[in-house]
Parts: C-alpha cells; structure tokens; sequence
C-alpha cells in the first residue's frame, strides 16, 4: 500500500508538468495544477495509511 | 588585484558580506544537531552528537566529490532538454571534485559555500528523526545519497538557474520558483527525508502499544533544546540574509529586513505554541514551544525575503499554531515516531512558507510557481528519495538491533554513555 501511494506521487508531479506544458491560459492551467497536487496528495495519504497499519501490527 | 588567472574573485564589495553571513549560517546545523539530542533519549545523547558530525562530514564529501558537479550553475550552464520547444536544464555541468574551484567567479564560490552549508542542515533533519534507532552508518551513507542524488538536483534547479528558477522566462510563472533561504531545498527535502526514514526504520520500541495510546517519550534534555533554538536563530537570520544576496540580488541596505523578519516569524510561532500548549495541557510545554520557534524560522527561510514585517508574523503564527497540532496528529493518528519533528516542522512549515512567498511576492503568476515547486518535491523528490533509502536500507540496514534499542545508542555502538555518572532510563520506566 505503501509503495503504490509513492507510485501515485509522481502522477501527481507528470499531471503538473503536463499543465504548463500544454495549457497556455492561466485557468485551466491553475486548475491542472491543482489536480496534480491532489493526486499527489491522495498518493501521500495512501503511502501514510500504509505505514499505519504496518506500525500497529 | 588579480590572481594568476586574471579572474578579479573580490571585486564585489558585498563578497566579505556575505562570506561573513556564511560563516554565521554554519551556526543554524549547530543548533539543530543541539535540537537532536535534546530531543533524543540520555542514553543515545553521544551517538547523537557523534552522528551529527558524521552526517555532515559524509554529506560534505560526497558532494564535494559528485553533488557539485550535478549542482553547479555558473553562468546557467547545464545539461540541457528541450521538451515542447522549451529548455528544461536538469543537471549541472561542473567540474568533479571541486577542480578549479579557486579560479571561479566569487558569486560561484559563494554560493558552492552556502549549498555545502545547506546540506549540512538538511541531512541532520532525518538523523534527528530517526533518533535512538538509526545506526551511525546507516545515517552516514543516506547523508552521502542526499549529497550525491536529491539535493544537488533540486538545488541545482532552484538557485543553478534551471528549470525551476527558469519558470518565469519559459513559462511566464512570475519570476520562477522562489527558495531563497531554503525552505524547499533544505527543509522540505530534509522533512521527507526524514519521512522516509521513519517509514523504513519504524517507531521505537515501545512507541506505539498493540492497545491505547502512544507512549510518551520526552526529550531527555529542555537545556539543549531551548539553547539550540537560540544558536539557530543566529545561523537562521544569516542563511536568509545570505540567500537574499545571493539568489535574490539583494542591495545589503535590504538584510536588516530580511533579518527581522525571521526573528518576527520565530518570535510570532513561539508565542503562538506557547499559548495552545498552555491552554492544551495546562502548561507550556518547552519542547512543543522549541518546534514552534523552529517552525516560524523554517517559513522564514522562504518568505523573509519578500514579505513586510506584519507579513512575517502572520506566516510565523500560523506555523506555531499548526506545528504542536501537526506534531500530535502525525504521533497519534499517523503513527509517525518523530522524535525531533522533522516532518512536521521542517518538512510541513517549508511547504506553508512556500506557499507564503507565492502569495507575498509581487510578480503575477509567482503562487502558480511555488506550486510547481512544491509539486516538484512531493511528487518527484519524496518517491525517489524513499526509493533510494529502501535500496540503501537492503546493504546498510538502518535499524540498530533490539539489543541496542535496549542499552541505548551510546552504550551499542560507541562502547560509553554521553553521561557517564548519571543513571539513564531503560523502556520499563516509560510504561
């Protein structure tokens, strides 16, 4: 669970990357951006619950 | 005058400045390693101290030998990608091992200066994290990984004028992402990598029972702990200063500023713990007070630069007031064994204070770059950073055996206690 957390993390960073990249207007670029930091954030909950149910085993 | 080169190193009144700075700033690893063993138990105090200075001696090393060549940029120089038309400069062209280091433009040396003195403050924020179980070894070699992989790369991108700092021309992202004391690349890459630590090597033996609450396990000395908080405003208000001049062009007439604002930032963080920890537990609590200090100077070190004084308190309270809650949450609920608050002080603070310039700073499009940035170390540093300490755990194993949990660091691996005449603890006094 953990290292699918950290494999969701770098999606995060592509997605942002991909935002300045390919989205020249500010909002939908803002708004990509705002996904990819989601995702990352989503894989970082992920990766902690992981280490959670570890820690308490 | 000239050298034999006919390169003119001072001819910048501001060199003996900021060189002067940079030697003030090596005060700030002293503080934290100070802050470490504090934090720490009696019985690990000297593997500590000792650690520290391993760390940092590895760290330096490795990247004199490998990590400058990667961070290096002089002149913007640097291996180069172009992706959709625009250049992505990824990595550093420098010579290895320092080669010709002496006949480098002054601004190169210094700044060679400051990131050598930068990883020296980051590597020592996982070591403090993985207190009373990381064997000595195991801290010396992932302080030479940082050295050689995660932090020449980011700080390459950040202060070696490449992808990252270049968001702004490419991009139109204000003027490209801002880390101007740090914050990112020490901070928050020292907070994840302390992260990655707690992950692989685990809590403390004892720290989190089958049933009820976590233990407690106080830090064994408040006098080091408060006193390192001292020394590190001094290396703090200097780094920030340092970095000013350096990667922001800042007029010396400007560091007054810059200096008081990281002591607002501190000063608002600290009153802030101070206050919930009070009406929390009834009393203040000195060591949740000296992660709050910490905290307003971690943010400091992104925003000092560019916010005004009322600017600098406002980030400064809201990380003394999220630093003691962000340190229970991760303990109680995430089952983070965190001893000196690595991610929740350094790694979190440094994320707020980058946020912080975005919204501070005057350019248009400024917040969306510190974004990327942020994103940049979430997404791409953490994993990678993680990825490497596992590979590393496999032919260092980083967890000191059940045995020397039980005896303590000092007595395991180094043969004598830091306090010899005293009695130290063993786990049974703490349940």
């Amino acid at each position: 669970m953990k290292y699918a957390g950290l494999l969701v993390m770098p999606a995060g960073f592509f997605l942002c990357i991909a935002a300045i990249l390919l989205f020249p207007a500010s909002a939908s670029r803002n708004a990509f951006v705002v996904c990819g930091l989601a995702v990352e954030a989503m894989g970082l909950v992920v990766a902690v619950r992981g280490h959670m149910s570890g820690e308490r085993r | 005058m000239m050298n034999a080169n006919g390169v003119l190193p001072f001819y910048d009144p501001r060199f003996g400045l900021t060189l002067g700075l940079l030697l003030l700033a090596s005060l700030a690893p002293a503080g934290v390693a100070l802050l470490n063993t504090g934090l720490g138990r009696s019985r690990s105090a000297a593997q500590s101290l000792l650690g520290c200075l391993t760390m940092i001696a590895a760290a330096s090393l490795a990247f004199a030998l490998i990590g400058a060549t990667i961070a290096d940029g002089a002149a913007g120089a640097g291996h180069v990608l172009l992706i959709f038309g625009r250049p992505w400069n990824w990595a550093g062209t420098g010579p290895l091992v320092l080669s010709g280091f002496a006949n480098t433009p002054a601004r190169a040396q210094l700044g060679a200066l400051f990131e050598f003195l930068a990883l020296a403050l980051a590597v020592l924020i996982p070591w403090g994290s993985g207190a009373d179980r990381l064997r000595l070894t195991a801290g010396a070699a992932l302080a030479a990984v940082l050295a050689v992989v995660a932090f020449p790369f980011f700080a390459h991108w950040v202060w070696g004028g490449a992808w990252l700092a270049q968001l702004g021309a490419n991009f139109g992202l204000g003027a490209g992402f801002f880390d101007i004391g740090g914050a990112g690349a020490i901070h928050v890459l020292g907070g994840f990598s302390a992260l990655a630590v707690i992950w692989i090597t685990g809590a403390r033996r004892g720290k989190f029972p089958k049933e009820g609450l976590a233990t407690a396990m106080p830090g064994h000395s408040a006098v080091y702990i408060l006193f390192g908080c001292l020394l590190a405003l001094v290396g703090w208000m200097a780094f920030n200063m340092a970095g000013a001049v350096l990667w922001l062009d800042a007029a010396p007439a400007a560091l007054p500023l810059t200096a008081i604002n990281t002591l607002l930032a501190a000063s608002a963080a600290v009153l802030a713990t101070f206050i919930i920890t009070r009406v929390r537990f009834g009393k203040p609590d000195a060591s949740l007070c000296a992660n709050g200090w910490i905290a307003g100077l971690v943010t400091s070190s992104a925003c000092a630069s560019l916010t005004p004084p009322l600017g600098a308190i406002f980030v400064g309270l809201v990380a003394g007031i999220g630093a003691p809650l962000l340190v229970e949450f991760l303990e109680l609920a995430a089952s983070i064994d965190d001893p000196s608050g690595g991610v929740s002080v350094h790694a979190a603070s440094g994320l707020w204070g980058l946020i912080a310039a975005g919204l501070f700073a005057p350019q248009p499009g400024q917040f969306l770059a510190q974004l990327i940035g942020i994103a940049t170390l979430l997404g791409l540093i953490l994993p990678i950073v993680y990825l490497l300490f596992a590979l590393l755990n496999r032919v260092v194993p980083f967890r000191v055996e059940p045995d020397g949990e039980r005896i303590g660091m000092d007595l395991h691996e180094l043969g004598g206690g830091a306090y010899p005449e005293f009695v130290v603890h063993r786990d049974d006094s703490y349940r």
